[in-house]
């Protein structure tokens, strides 16, 4: 057997910076963006989230592009079907229903998001303090929460509703979506406030409270952030919920203010014309509400699993 | 666990308590005159003599208190549009029609949905699973209105037997029934499915199947039971979200049940009505919702034993 002789020059000096041997090759992974790779991987949520977003951008351009607006009148032209002038078809009164429904959509839209988003708020202040505070107002805030919450929904929204609209006229933007928001925060609020009082107990706020931080700031930098996960899942599953109050509501004459259209004004409208064989007009509307609904249905769901992966199954 | 009851029944009376009030000062903050309407102008005098009628001519917590002994009576007044009948008399009439339409839905949703989705558990990610989630999916976001509608249309337009709309008979029955029972039985599917997924990988599941107990056994005694637990929890706001599906339904159909009524008081502005209605729902409602958690208690010795360690 040969003998290898090893000299001097084969040897390289090993690095004396030993730090670099810790030092995390790839970049890490965000907690968001890990999320989000992982709500990729779900089909279904990105179909949700494709339809929605093709349905926000439609909203804002579709009613602008039939070359007819949503509130002319057409007496010459009434409940015509869907052809190559009307896409959708017209209304009783001769209106285009295209660019009806594109409005009604958008409507729909910001009546649930601006509910979702006013209950988040509350919720997050109301759940916040009461997670924060001491032991007794926690427990007064939570019993007003409790008797808020006992009151029927739709009962509250309908009350509402018929007092701050005037008969015959419909219901502005603004009473539609205080109806709505008036009992809908205390989920929210209690979600919020669970998670407060889990994340108080856990060591890095108690790191952050020895090290002198206040409680508020120990509320906005670490419970918050940590919180907005389960928050976020809530608020994309408040919105179809609120869509849906604001569709029963305009089955009961409470709906948006015509001319304006909202997608349960028109669904309603086309209820009215259903028994003359005019099936388009409620069929139209009830496609986008269930889409929006499953739309926002799927992406909560799949937002909930890429929340927290132990739930997925 | 008396006390725990008596706590409950406590919060449930004062709830009651808050939903009358609002109610009451909501409905007597409405601008302008319940009377007037339209197309005629009263006369002063007989103004005054309606006013004195529904005695609104006291000063407002007079009014108040009225209510509140009124109620406590059930007697929830007479109404401003209709002549002939009082409030308690219309929601007699419409209660029995309502009560026999959503007890019937929710036997479905309570039948069928559970059904769904311990299948669509047993067998996870094949066939079934994949059929009984669409069907799931499509219940949760088709609302009930457009379920109605559809059903009508593409249902009872062909089946001669079964009719577009009206009350009566039990066929007049199954479609709105269906309609109203979509939503919670999709809710009860996928709720079954994952406390299903969740119970089946449990201790005690494995010790009965190594028992030698057949598979049937085994889902339907140590499986199941367990797994609907959830499902007893929901019941409570499936009950609220049923109500204000019948609104709806019972106008597509036209059936003449209190979910009817309120629509049309809401309509017609008719304050007593709407008043009446709402805290007749809210109590009913209520006492539901604590039935559910009283029931919910009793099944599930854990949360007996948490309640009473308390």
């Amino acid at each position: 057997m040969e003998q290898v002789t090893y000299t001097k020059d084969m040897f390289k000096k090993a690095p004396k910076d030993s730090r670099n041997a810790e030092q995390i090759k790839r970049p890490t992974i965000k907690y968001w963006a890990d999320v989000w790779r992982r709500l990729k991987l779900n089909k279904l949520a990105m179909v949700g989230l494709i339809i929605l977003i093709l349905m926000g951008i439609m909203s804002l351009i579709g009613p602008g592009l039939s070359g007819h607006n949503y509130y002319e009148q057409d007496y010459s032209q009434v409940n015509v079907r869907p052809n190559n002038e009307f896409w959708f078809g017209t209304d009783e009164l001769g209106r285009d229903l295209f660019s009806r429904v594109w409005l009604g959509t958008r409507y729909s839209l910001l009546i649930g998001i601006a509910a979702a988003l006013i209950d988040f708020g509350i919720g997050v202040i109301y759940g916040g303090i009461a997670g924060m505070a001491s032991r007794k107002v926690d427990a007064v805030m939570m019993r007003i929460a409790e008797v808020v919450y006992s009151i029927p929904y739709m009962l509250v929204v309908v009350l509402i509703s018929v007092v701050f609209s005037t008969a015959g006229s419909g219901t502005s933007m603004f009473v539609l979506i205080l109806a709505m928001t008036i009992t809908g925060w205390v989920p929210m609020a209690n979600l919020v406030r669970g998670q407060v009082l889990q994340l108080k107990e856990s060591e890095y706020s108690l790191a952050s409270e020895s090290l002198g931080a206040t409680s508020g700031w120990i509320l906005k930098k670490h419970i918050i952030p940590n919180t907005l996960g389960p928050i976020l899942v809530n608020v994309t599953l408040t919105i179809p919920r609120a869509i849906f109050s604001e569709a029963t509501l305009s089955f009961m004459g409470l709906g948006l203010q015509p001319p304006s259209p909202s997608l349960g004004t028109l669904a309603n409208d086309g209820l009215a014309v259903m028994p003359i064989g005019l099936f388009y007009q409620i069929l139209i509307p009830s496609i986008f509400i269930s889409l929006i609904m499953f739309s926002f249905n799927v992406l909560g769901d799949g937002l909930r699993d890429a929340l927290d992966p132990r739930l997925r199954k | 666990m008396t006390k725990y009851i008596l706590k409950r029944f406590t919060m449930a009376i004062v709830t009651i308590w808050a939903i009358i009030t609002i109610t009451f000062f909501l409905m007597h903050s409405v601008p302008g005159n319940p009377f007037a309407t339209e197309s005629r102008k009263i006369p002063e005098n007989i103004m005054e003599n309606l006013m004195k009628k529904y005695g609104l001519d006291k000063p407002k917590s007079e009014q108040y208190m009225m209510y509140l002994k009124n109620i406590a009576r059930f007697d929830f007044g007479e109404s401003m549009k209709s002549n002939t009948e009082t409030v308690n008399e219309m929601i007699a009439r419409g209660f029995p029609v309502s009560a026999h339409l959503g007890v019937q839905a929710i036997l479905i949703a309570l039948i069928l949905g559970p059904a769904l989705g311990a299948i669509a558990a047993l067998y996870q990610n094949k066939t079934p699973d994949y059929i009984s989630m669409i069907i799931s999916i499509i219940g949760v976001s088709v609302p009930s209105f457009v379920m109605g509608s559809f059903l009508i249309q593409f249902v009872a337009r062909n089946v001669d037997w079964l009719p577009i709309g009206g009350w009566g008979e039990f066929r007049h029955t199954i479609l709105p029934s269906f309609a109203l029972a979509m939503m919670p039985l999709a809710q009860f599917a996928r709720l079954m499915r994952s406390s299903m997924l969740e119970v089946l990988n449990q201790d005690y599941i494995k010790t009965a199947k190594s028992k030698g107990i057949t598979r049937t056994a085994v889902i339907m005694k140590h499986a199941v039971r367990n797994a609907i637990l959830p499902i007893v929890s929901m019941l409570g706001t499936t009950i609220s979200n049923l109500v204000a599906g019948s609104f709806v339904i019972e106008k597509i159909f036209g059936i003449p049940g209190l979910g009817m009524f309120f629509t049309t008081s809401v309509f017609n502005r008719d304050y007593t009505l709407i008043m009446g209605v709402t805290v007749f729902y809210a109590m009913v409602l209520i006492t539901m919702m604590l039935l559910v958690d009283i029931a919910y208690m009793l099944i599930d010795p854990r949360i007996r034993l948490t309640k009473e360690g308390r």
